[in-house]
């Protein structure tokens, strides 16, 4: 009898008593839920659904009007708004492989069990995750600033014969947000992947090197493969943090020169408080972000999961 | 062959990790430092410490920012784990119908990009009495309430012993006695690692507290470091006595407790 309750989760005889606690148990347990719940339709749902109202809409500040999808047709003209994109696809399609190769390379080095001084590699590498993205945007605006120590440490090393505009060129300016991305995150993603080689077998490792692989394929034939769901869960959550590149656009470049660094998060700050306000035409902006973050995020899975 | 593997691996081990210490030990250095010898580059300890932490609580307001970023991080953490963990007990303990469903629903919104709904955020808050624009509590507010803890709390609570739930029936304890008295004190390893986790993203919130924080009296450490660091004759020396105050309690935490830190951050999400 006690097995029958288990598994249907109803007591074999229900008598009134039960019934009525049961009831009971399930009002209380809606309580504990009602705060959260309440909270995030209030604070994620609604304006979510706001946004998408306000996305048709057109005027400056509190004057707005239903235009209909002018605002979408208005994207594709929008130079400002394709630099944005373009940008935030050269921070994608760069950044995020960079850094997710970059710390597979570290943790496969460090899993490695007869490396000394492990702990200290592990915790130095680590490190760059605990400074806020604001403080750590700062200290690389001004390392990669003209009289900044990465131009000194160049021109010692006689790399370049006169000080690197670093911040103030196109192309260099991206390279300045890709170097600093990767270098806040790359010991975060590396402690996903040190975890999940534990799991690993040592044994078939073992195998790989009687039957005479390398530790090329070792890491392509054995570790790759292992590790594939938690490199489609990290690449996932890199991509979505990318696609809401903010806090380091706006504190080492501003997103110049030009639009040359202008993430699209922060085309959506400037087109509703540093531009004269259109509410209406950032929330259309805001939804390339959530259609982008659900397509790509479709996509990964699809690539990832082809063979399960 | 072997050797020169060993070789390779140990150099590029070591380069990364310099590369990833180097920005730190230079905040460090260079708060000791007057601002001029620090765009000279000086790599070395000075001793100007005391007159760079006067300034930065003398000429720009680092005491107000200091003791905000306070209020709002203490609170934001216990409303967070509070209104968390009550979701994520009630989640796991309580076979309410159709609960899954909702939790599945709720779990949905981590993916909602905040930049999607920072506009109607800002209205919702603009026409609001007291938690209006430019207040602490609407800095609080929309951060308290994340499906990122309600699953954290959720999961953690599978590991929780159920029988201690009927346990305290029997003792005679309310359903919320159960819960402040039986499952917290019980948890706390899990509350631990919470705690980390939403005091650091609260602690360095930045997007949130620009658009609503507008005086300065309001401001808080991201938005005063953001502010000296769009400065066109920046005081190096200040700057780096801030940023390395902004970064001292994360750091604190990161070597006090390595291993729920690291829980916590695998936790989190990149964002």
């Amino acid at each position: 009898m006690s097995k029958v309750m288990k598994e249907t989760g109803l007591p074999y005889t229900a008598s009134k008593k039960t019934l009525g606690r049961r009831l009971k148990n399930n009002y209380i347990g809606w309580l504990f839920i009602l705060i959260a719940a309440a909270g995030i339709s209030l604070f994620y749902f609604y304006p979510m659904l706001r946004a998408l109202l306000l996305s048709f809409q057109s005027g400056m500040g509190a004057n707005l009007e239903y235009v209909g999808l002018d605002n979408y047709v208005r994207l594709f003209s929008d130079p400002t708004f394709i630099a944005a994109l373009t940008n935030t696809f050269i921070y994608l399609l760069i950044q995020v492989p960079v850094m997710i190769v970059l710390a597979l390379f570290f943790s496969v080095l460090l899993n490695d069990a007869t490396l000394k001084f492990k702990g200290f590699f592990r915790t130095a590498i680590f490190l760059p995750c605990v400074t806020s993205l604001v403080a750590y945007a700062v200290i690389f605006k001004y390392l990669f600033g003209v009289d900044g120590l990465i131009n000194k440490f160049l021109m010692n090393l006689s790399l370049i014969s006169e000080p690197l505009d670093w911040l103030s060129d196109p192309l260099l300016a991206k390279f300045t947000i890709i170097a600093a991305i990767t270098w806040r995150w790359t010991g975060y993603n590396m402690i996903f992947y040190l975890s999940a080689l534990q799991n690993v077998d040592r044994s078939m490792y073992e195998a790989a090197k009687i039957d005479g692989a390398s530790s090329l394929q070792q890491f392509f034939y054995i570790t790759v493969p292992m590790l594939k769901p938690i490199i489609l869960f990290t690449s996932i959550i890199s991509t979505i943090g990318t696609l809401q590149l903010f806090d380091e656009v706006m504190n080492i470049t501003n997103g110049g020169p030009g639009n040359a660094t202008l993430s699209i998060s922060m085309y959506i700050y400037n087109l509703s408080f540093e531009y004269s306000p259109d509410f209406g035409y950032a929330a259309t902006v805001s939804y390339v972000i959530v259609i982008l973050v659900v397509l790509l995020s479709l996509l990964q899975f699809k690539v990832a999961g082809d063979d399960k | 062959m072997r050797k020169i593997k060993r070789i390779a691996t140990y150099t590029f081990l070591s380069v990364a990790s310099i590369v990833s210490i180097f920005p730190f030990l230079w905040m460090l250095v260079s708060m000791t430092n007057k601002s001029v010898d620090v765009t000279q580059g000086r790599l070395l300890p000075g001793t100007y410490l005391l007159e760079n932490l006067q300034a930065l609580f003398d000429t720009v307001d680092m005491g107000t920012a200091l003791l905000n970023s306070t209020i709002i991080a203490v609170i934001t953490t216990f409303l967070t784990l509070l209104i968390g963990s009550l979701a994520g007990y009630g989640f796991e303990i309580y076979r309410t119908p159709g609960k899954d469903r909702i939790f599945n629903l709720l779990l949905l919104s981590m993916m909602i990009p905040f930049a999607a709904i920072m506009i109607p955020l800002y209205r919702l808050f603009g026409g609001l009495p007291f938690f209006g624009i430019d207040t602490l509590a609407a800095a609080i507010l929309p951060t308290i309430i994340t499906a990122f803890f309600i699953f954290f709390f959720r999961q953690n609570t599978k590991m929780f012993a159920k029988e201690l739930v009927e346990a305290g029936r029997i003792d005679g304890l309310s359903e919320l006695g159960i819960f402040f008295r039986i499952y917290l004190p019980t948890m706390k390893t899990s509350y631990a690692a919470a705690a980390i986790i939403a005091f650091m993203n609260s602690w360095n919130n930045y997007l949130w507290p620009l658009v609503i924080l507008q005086s300065p009296e309001k401001q808080t450490i991201p938005l005063l470091i953001s502010n000296l660091g769009a400065g066109y004759s920046p005081d190096y020396g200040l700057i780096m006595s801030a940023i390395v105050i902004a970064t001292l309690p994360t750091a604190i935490v990161f070597f006090v407790m390595q291993k729920h830190f690291v829980a916590g951050m695998m936790g989190s999400v990149k964002g």
